[in-house]
């Protein structure tokens, strides 16, 4: 069949116009990467940028959606704490972190794994994060006033105090008054006599880190693995620390791992369980983690707020 | 009767000749879309998510088909002039009404119906595909019957909208319909905040008019069980008969009214 010369006209007319349209977008595309690309640092400060940072504002506004609402604001806050856990150290801010999980279980106040999440998050030590225990707190006070019958809350109450505090009566306490919820696990209450009794024994951490561990949620098993790790590295801290005290160098010689090899009392330089060797104060002989490990810092005591 | 079920049919055709029911291919894209992005992002919250978004968007689809087809259920046959061959016809104002208003809702008795069987095939698919550890960690079952309470009453409160838009539609331009349904639609949500008026004013007379107002506003916000849905969490069998309840009355109110508008105005 031949092609008249006027289905010839349309078809080359509808050619043009498809080229058109593919190069106008491809020039588009173009300038969208070169843009991201030259102002990558102001897209940047746009992200923290919160436009409701009023929950009962936002609970509003959002009419009968306000769930959907909830999981936007969860997805941002994920995005923002993956995003400032990726930053360079120093860059590090997380001050989104609150308002954003703040915002997300005002809207949805059944919102569990955001109290959650958040509480943990909101209390690591920088850069892992914000170091704000008290917001932690703050924010599970809230989830547990939404949710009174739910024992989760009070133990995460009383773990912030445990761990980030070293308020070990106070954390006590809490995980006395998770025990008398309902449905509460019946460890709660062996652990909160343990916690009183010997507070500062690594045992009670490695038990609540391990209850931690066996969430579902990849986030949190990865945080308690890190902190488990830390344990581990504490324990290794105490015994090296023994073995300098033990063993000093020569007089007139500084303490070295070197030399402690050397004289064949270690059988290599010892490294935290992530791999990082150990430091060692050349004149005291104190054993230290290192700055560059993933595990620094250790866990530090905290000025508790009133409970 | 007869006459109302005709009229609800056609009305229902057209509905489907309008292109409709393509909305419905959009949510079954958007919901299976999300169940494979969402599953990166929320950190192991992709099943209340999806419910979240099932339900959301059943409720808004089924919004924007009542309100845009609703306005021009009467308003329609006017302007095309089509009113004048439909009332030779041996048929009563009141039934016209009825038959329309009845053929949206089936409209949007089949659109809600699909969407829930869609919601219902991704979460099958997810719980399916999800390790029974993990499940453990979620508020309800992935194919929760639960669902359908939430949906059940979306639809409820979709029925009054198209109510409402139908009886702005007997009396009003199609623009002032939209804007009047959709402007009823925002102020029922905040509906609560008026019961609760009077512990934040002094002025007796002002309490009263928002109390008054609670009253004869519609109280949509009462149909959203969404969230307690998702979580699991319990809605009474009564809860959902007294809603139910108010619901239909209010829509027969509404009925009523646009019957009685409609069966006075004059056409000529």
């Amino acid at each position: 069949m031949k092609a008249t010369p006027a289905g010839i006209g349309s078809r080359g007319a509808t050619a043009v116009a498809v080229a058109g349209v593919i190069g106008c977008l491809s020039a588009a595309v173009g300038l969208q990467i070169a843009r991201d690309r030259i102002h990558a640092g102001e897209t940047r400060e746009t992200e923290r940028i919160l436009y409701v940072r009023s929950g009962e504002a936002a609970k509003r506004l959002a009419l009968d959606f306000d769930a959907l609402w909830a999981d936007v604001y969860w997805i941002r806050a994920i995005q923002h704490y993956g995003g400032e856990r990726l930053a360079s150290a120093r860059d590090r801010k997380y001050e989104l972190l609150f308002p954003l999980v703040d915002l997300t279980t005002t809207l949805d106040p059944y919102f569990t794994i955001a109290y959650r999440f958040g509480a943990i998050f909101l209390s690591e030590a920088a850069p892992g994060g914000p170091g704000r225990p008290d917001q932690a707190i703050a924010l599970l006070r809230k989830g547990y006033a939404a949710q009174p019958g739910k024992w989760q809350y009070l133990h995460d109450i009383g773990f912030v105090y445990y761990w980030h505090y070293r308020d070990f009566k106070t954390a006590a306490m809490w995980f006395e008054r998770a025990a008398d919820l309902p449905d509460s696990p019946t460890w709660l209450r062996p652990l909160a006599a343990s916690v009183l009794g010997a507070g500062n024994d690594r045992a009670s951490a490695r038990f609540l880190w391990n209850q931690i561990l066996q969430s579902e949620e990849e986030w949190l098993k990865r945080t308690a693995e890190r902190s488990l790790r830390q344990l581990d590295a504490l324990d290794a801290i105490d015994q090296l620390q023994a073995i300098a005290r033990r063993f000093p160098p020569p007089p007139g010689q500084p303490y070295s791992w070197e030399s402690l090899v050397r004289r064949g009392i270690l059988r290599g330089i010892p490294a935290d369980p992530a791999g990082t060797p150990f430091d060692i104060d050349a004149a005291t002989g104190a054993v230290s983690l290192s700055a560059s490990s993933p595990l620094h810092p250790l866990p530090h005591r905290q000025t508790a707020p009133a409970s | 009767m007869r006459a109302i079920s005709r009229i609800a049919v056609s009305v229902f055709r057209e509905s489907v000749r309008d292109r409709v029911p393509y909305n419905l291919v959009l949510f079954a894209v958007l919901l299976i879309a999300s169940s494979f992005l969402l599953g990166q992002l929320t950190a192991g919250q992709d099943v209340k998510i999806i419910k979240d978004l099932g339900l959301a968007a059943t409720a808004v689809f089924g919004l924007f088909i009542a309100i845009f087809i609703g306005i021009g259920l009467v308003s329609k046959e006017v302007e095309r002039r089509s009113i004048y061959a439909l009332l030779a016809k041996p048929i009563s104002r009141p039934e016209l009404v009825l038959g329309k208003y009845a053929g949206l809702v089936l409209t949007l008795a089949v659109n809600v119906a699909v969407m829930t069987i869609a919601l219902y095939v991704v979460l099958a698919y997810m719980t399916w595909t999800t390790p029974p550890a993990l499940q453990t960690a979620w508020d309800a079952p992935g194919v929760d019957p639960a669902l359908l309470k939430a949906v059940f009453l979306i639809f409820v409160e979709l029925m009054l909208i198209t109510g409402l838009a139908l009886f702005f539609s007997t009396f009003s331009t199609p623009m002032l319909s939209a804007a009047l349904t959709f402007g009823l639609y925002i102020v029922g949500h905040f509906n609560a905040d008026l019961r609760n008026f009077e512990q934040v004013v002094e002025s007796r007379s002002a309490a009263w008019l928002a109390r008054g107002l609670y009253h004869i506003l519609p109280d949509l916000s009462a149909f959203d069980v969404k969230t307690q849905v998702v979580h699991g969490l319990a809605v009474p069998g009564g809860y959902l008969a007294l809603t139910t309840g108010y619901g239909l009355l209010y829509i027969a109110a509404l009925l009523i009214a646009a019957t009685f508008i409609f069966s006075r105005r004059d056409f000529k």
